[in-house]
């Protein structure tokens, strides 16, 4: 039984345990060569989990739409408007109302796409992209209607903000380990110092929502008929399902997990909204959301890795030119599994890739920012084009949806 | 029998007070929400209309339509072959840097020059659109989200590239920007009072309004798009290959936008700066809808879509946030699109009706 026959006779779970721990064995041996230590201490893990929160609830929104039938390019205007409403409310009222705000407020943006989409049957995109033009002029209109300036809220104060956890003895406790810089055990302390050390509240929240919304999707009776109206609402139909309501439910729950990502990003990842905060979040979102195959795992460890590639530049020292070596490691992995299995002409590309990575690493010293910037949208472009056979989107998703239409 | 078709009085009538009404709800949200704010919509009213006989703003909001109207032109060619480019954001930006660069490194006499930065623009934009259309034909990807993840990149890249190997500013200038480009490739205004303008760009656009019409309505090419556009599988039986219609099509998108920064660049910027415009690609496809894919609509789209940009600064004068237009824009755009499809539902409904009270008609004959 050769390498990638003993993989497919692993299950789900336990293949993505076996991924994140080669992930995690090929980074360290990246921190050990490079010589940078910050790789996996705990303030680039917590920074990562940070950066990955929004984009991890974006893509969940997208999946909820999706999956529903509904596709929902809006997610960037949902995220904008939850950072206002989240800082609005935050200031007004608190931290966890500014959450709750955050929410309403992606509902908001949510309701106008589900009455264009499902009661008026605009065109998906067409919704989308009104929406995307609309919520930014929405947030700066009301940020100079309530505020002096028109292009960002005042700093909230840490009294109107969600605080942080951190977990008594491990994290103190594992802190000598990191700082050793042993292979292996220094990683896996400093990523379990990481997620124990100063986390928000909300981002444990939004674990918890990510969690839950496996299980909603997959282990329940609503979460059966929102994902078979994305694959075929006449079939539902047939069945009895209400797919209008079923839709409003999809895009409504959609909007509210944009909502909790934007308000995430403004007041806790932040202390303010700014206009322009969201940075295309929400398209990394929806990159995710394909990345990760349309599933809440997949889509964890996508906001994950892009989380972590957005982390590197915003630390001390150069962690860029070390990514690019993970890179050339994790090409070469491919290459061999790709080879073993006799795909050559795949083995052939990521063996390319991965020997451009290497060269690179080896002669420029810095990487430029942009190519950061863009390391998710190339990411999900590539997976799209070598592994759009595994991909699978909900069959239904983008279709106009008329009751009794079905011939 | 004389067989002349004469067009529907009352799909004419819908044709008019579909975009009309959509405008009037705009208004009534617009309104509702600035009530709700604690402003007056009356003020907001009477300043867009006041600003309506205003020579200046009329010229800014004409110069700010040559672009629209080129973004507009680049996706509604998409349209007519069902393809959405999203892209045109990207495209424009590769577009502009590829004539900005370009342009700078060679030395010709005048309107050569220009031309030769126009085919620049078209070229960058084309190259740009064709990664998404390979995709497509040869991977089956969805040209909306290659296009929504090719735009970043291209913000990426355009960033990296003029910051870095095209940088022409020096160390303490304020912007960062290439070359200027020599003044044989500037275009002129076409009439100008010093500060408001309107650049001779506008001619070329008419031209480019005119060659999508002559394209896509008079040409086999365009009859091709249509058909493939309407019924693929129709299409596919007649002879139309819809892989290359699909190349094709997204390839002459592309090159229409890479027109859409050019203005901005021979006319005004003469490089390509950290000031220049973005979103002209996203109202590309606003501007396209309002006007329905036609080239006369697209224009009164972007001309509409132009004077609420020219006249809406002039609110804040009045203490009411400009971005009240572009709330109004969004909400035009959902409109529009709400009322053609409803004013589409009932007239399909009509049909229906009509039909089968035909065929009704045509049994009672038989049967009689």
């Amino acid at each position: 039984m050769n390498v990638s026959e003993r993989l497919g006779s692993l299950s789900t779970a336990q293949r993505t345990v076996a991924t994140g721990c080669s992930l995690l064995l090929l980074i360290s041996i990246t921190r050990v060569w490079s010589g940078a230590d910050d790789l996996t201490s705990a303030g680039t893990v917590g920074a990562s989990l940070r950066l990955a929160v929004p984009i991890a609830m974006a893509g969940l929104g997208g999946i909820y739409a999706e999956r529903s039938g509904v596709v929902n390019i809006a997610l960037e205007g949902m995220l904008v408007l939850g950072t206002w409403f989240g800082a609005y409310a935050a200031l007004e009222w608190g931290g966890w109302a500014g959450i709750a705000f955050g929410i309403v407020g992606g509902m908001l943006g949510a309701l106008i796409h589900a009455v264009a989409t499902i009661t008026f049957k605009v065109d998906h995109i067409i919704s989308g992209v009104a929406i995307n033009i609309m919520a930014p002029g929405v947030t700066r209109f009301l940020t100079a209607t309530v505020y002096d300036r028109p292009t960002e809220t005042p700093t909230i104060p840490t009294a109107n903000r969600t605080g942080t956890f951190t977990v008594p003895l491990v994290s103190s406790g594992l802190e000598s380990i990191e700082h050793r810089h042993w292979f292996l055990v220094s990683d896996v302390a400093g990523v379990v110092r990481g997620l124990t050390t100063e986390v928000s509240w909300v981002a444990l929240l939004a674990v918890v929502v990510l969690v839950g919304s496996w299980f909603v999707l997959w282990r329940t009776r609503f979460g059966l008929r929102l994902r078979s109206i994305g694959e075929n609402p006449y079939a539902a139909e047939s069945l009895g399902v209400s797919v209008v309501r079923m839709q409003y439910y999809g895009v409504l729950i959609s909007g509210a997990c944009a909502g909790l990502g934007g308000a995430f990003l403004a007041t806790v990842q932040n202390s303010q909204y700014k206009e322009a905060q969201t940075g295309g979040r929400g398209f990394i979102g929806l990159a995710t959301m394909i990345f990760g195959n349309w599933r809440p795992g997949g889509l964890a460890a996508g906001a994950g890795l892009f989380g972590f590639s957005q982390a590197l530049p915003l630390r001390q020292g150069d962690l860029v030119g070390p990514l690019l070596l993970l890179v050339a490691m994790l090409l070469a992995v491919i290459a061999i599994r790709q080879g073993a299995a006799a795909r050559w002409r795949q083995a052939i590309a990521a063996a390319v890739g991965s020997a451009v990575s290497a060269i690179v690493y080896a002669q420029v010293d810095e990487l430029p920012k942009q190519f950061i910037q863009a390391t998710p949208y190339v990411v999900t472009l590539v997976v799209l084009a070598t592994a759009s056979q595994k991909l699978r989107p909900p069959a239904a998703a983008g279709q106009i949806y008329r009751r009794g239409g079905a011939h | 029998m004389a067989n002349i078709r004469v067009p529907d009085p009352r799909r004419v009538a819908a044709a008019i007070a579909a975009p009309l009404i959509a405008v009037a709800i705009a208004g009534g949200v617009s309104a509702v929400l600035l009530v709700l704010t604690g402003h007056d919509p009356a003020v907001v009213l009477n300043t867009l209309g006041n600003r309506l006989g205003e020579t200046n703003t009329l010229m800014d909001a004409a110069n700010r339509a040559i672009p629209l109207y080129l973004s507009g032109i680049a996706v509604a060619v998409g349209f007519k072959m069902n393809l959405f480019n999203i892209g045109v954001e990207g495209q424009y930006k590769v577009g502009a840097l590829t004539a900005a660069v370009l342009g700078a490194a060679v030395t010709l006499p005048g309107p050569l020059h220009v031309v030769f930065c126009l085919l620049a623009g078209l070229i960058g934009g084309a190259l740009w659109a064709t990664v998404p259309a390979v995709l497509k034909v040869k991977r089956g990807i969805n040209e909306v989200v290659s296009t929504i993840m090719l735009n970043f990149i291209a913000i990426s890249l355009v960033a990296w590239l003029y910051t870095g190997v095209f940088k022409g500013s020096a160390a303490g200038e304020l912007n960062t920007r290439t070359k200027y480009l020599p003044e044989s490739a500037w275009m002129p205004d076409l009439v100008s009072n010093g500060s408001h303008r309107v650049n001779s760009f506008a001619i070329v656009a008419v031209l480019v309004g005119v060659a999508y019409y002559l394209l896509v309505w008079k040409s086999r090419f365009g009859f091709q798009l249509r058909a493939s556009g309407a019924n693929p599988f129709a299409a596919r039986t007649s002879g139309v290959d819809p892989t290359k219609m699909v190349f094709r099509a997204m390839l002459i998108s592309g090159a229409a936008a890479g027109l859409v920064g050019l203005p901005e660049l021979l006319g005004d910027k003469h490089a390509y700066t950290d000031t220049f415009s973005v979103g002209l690609g996203f109202d590309g496809i606003a501007v396209a809808l309002l006007g329905r894919k036609h080239p006369i609509g697209i224009a009164i789209g972007a001309l509409v879509w132009g004077f609420l940009d020219a006249a809406g600064r002039f609110l804040d004068l009045d203490g009411i946030p400009r971005e009240i237009v572009t709330i109004l824009q969004g909400v035009i755009v959902l409109a529009v699109v709400i009322t053609y499809q409803v004013a589409e539902q009932f007239a399909q409904r009509r049909i229906t009706a009509e039909t089968a009270a035909k065929a009704e008609r045509l049994d009672l004959e038989v049967a009689g």
